[in-house]
């Protein structure tokens, strides 16, 4: 069976999927809306926990919490189902592909065989749509991915169950009830209000406070760690920032364009003008992973200690301006 | 971002006939969509992790020659995973994982409790023993 589903390619995961789930159950909202309205974007550092040997910082609120705070503000209710048994899991996604409903699942990267190798890292939290079964493989429909693709019976467990560190359990979710119509005003509100507080913060590793933090530790890191370790963390960085999904500068684009279609539909000036102040954040960031690329460029290279402070320095700086903006932000609504 | 200056540059990307969508914004400010074939200090990042991953294979091929570490810690980094997620794909305490990238203690493992680690490494347990890689 094959439900007549649209997809539509995103920048994320996570809001590509509840955008075109929306869309498809008749309520059209963008990307950027979803995310904006799930406070999607933060900046975290996390000490203790290393991915591929390297400290991890976060450029986006935790993986489904989008979802979940999206359907709260916006009024629409949403079944999360997760499992221990592989053959369950299997059975009950079936059920609801009989019963026309396509669904959202989260899956491990590693073993997607449509990524490229070079992407396929443990990544637990990698959202997609099932949304139909033909000749045994399931049709596919994945944010990240111009056209649909389809995985076998086999492919899809493994992917459903992966281990490690946010591990899927097979986790499945779906809308099931809608308000009337979508009061997008007050859940926009409350979005840009959420992620005003996070990136405000006064906890040392979120937010504004957490840019200084790896600031911090980016000068520390040639002398305390060697050069070489040190590039391979910064390298780090800036995958998190640029990688696919964060829609360029680490999510600030997305957040600048959903001001702009926020301001437009609060008729709200000011949201307009914090629109293109936030773009230009967006292009330090670019101008952050430029500059630290340089740096790695050489693996091994002895005369960076020096750039790194520089590009610390740039860190800073855009601390010091999102710290502004958002202060801003918070009084524009 | 103005959308004429969304990156076109050459990666990884390009191989798996893959783009990614990038926000931007188009002459009138307004903001828009627009594909990216890559960007090279991402590009550089990317292959320099994979280069570290290349290099922690083949340190961990040598060491497993010099009968220093038994096979299992080679697979893990061929795996690209580290002992939490090797210790979670089998379902072993990752102490005891740990215990078991020591050689002796490696000879002396049950076919249960290889075949556990085979199944996750897609390979047959003759395999998992051999040395010679």
């Amino acid at each position: 069976m094959e439900i007549d589903f649209k997809h539509k390619q995103a920048a994320h995961c996570e809001n590509g999927v509840v955008a075109n789930l929306m869309t498809y159950n008749g309520f059209t909202v963008s990307e950027p809306m979803v995310f904006g309205i799930g406070s999607g974007l933060l900046f975290s550092y996390i000490p203790f926990l290393k991915v591929n040997h390297a400290p991890v910082v976060s450029y986006r609120a935790m993986p489904g919490i989008i979802f979940t705070r999206f359907a709260k503000r916006v009024g629409i209710k949403i079944k999360r189902e997760k499992f221990s048994n592989a053959q369950t899991a299997k059975t009950r996604l079936d059920e609801n592909l009989e019963r026309n409903n396509p669904v959202g699942l989260q899956v491990g990267v590693f073993n997607l065989p449509y990524f490229p190798d070079e992407y396929r890292f443990h990544f637990n939290a990698h959202n997609m749509v099932v949304y139909g079964k033909k000749d045994g493989s399931y049709l596919i429909s994945d944010p990240v991915m111009e056209t649909v693709t389809s995985l076998t019976e086999k492919e899809l467990e493994k992917v459903r169950f992966a281990k490690g560190a946010f591990a899927p359990k097979g986790h499945i979710y779906y809308p099931t009830a809608f308000p009337k119509k979508l009061q997008l005003e007050k859940a926009i509100i409350k979005g840009i209000k959420h992620t005003c507080r996070d990136m405000l913060a006064p906890v040392p590793i979120v937010g504004v406070k957490g840019i200084r933090k790896i600031a911090k530790l980016i000068r520390k890191w040639p002398k305390s760690k060697g050069i070489k370790t040190a590039n391979h963390y910064l390298g780090q960085i800036v995958r998190m920032q640029e990688e696919i999904g964060t829609g360029g500068g680490g999510f600030r684009y997305i957040y600048a364009a959903f001001l702009q279609e926020a301001g437009k539909l609060l008729e709200n000036n000011k949201l307009l003008e914090l629109s293109k102040e936030m773009t230009l954040i967006g292009d330090e960031w670019r101008d952050f992973a430029v500059e630290a690329s340089r740096i790695y460029k050489n693996r091994s290279n002895s005369e960076a200690v020096d750039q790194y402070d520089h590009v610390a320095t740039l860190l800073e700086d855009i601390a010091n301006k999102e710290e502004v903006f958002f202060k801003k932000l918070k009084k524009a609504i | 971002m103005k959308k004429n200056e969304v990156p076109q540059d050459k990666s990884n990307l390009e191989s798996a006939n893959f783009k990614e969508l990038c926000y931007a914004i188009d002459e009138n400010g307004e903001y828009t969509t627009e594909l990216s074939t890559g960007w090279d200090p991402k590009t550089i990042a990317l292959n320099n992790a994979i280069e570290a991953i290349n290099e922690r294979i083949s340190e961990s091929k040598q060491r497993v020659k010099d009968y220093k570490v038994s096979p299992l810690e080679y697979y893990m980094e061929l795996h690209k995973m580290d002992l939490p997620i090797l210790a979670s794909y089998v379902g072993i305490w990752k102490w005891r994982v740990k215990r078991h990238f020591r050689p002796a203690i490696f000879k002396k493992l049950n076919n249960k409790t290889l075949q556990k680690y085979a199944d996750v490494f897609d390979i047959t347990i003759e395999e998992l023993q051999r040395t010679d890689l």
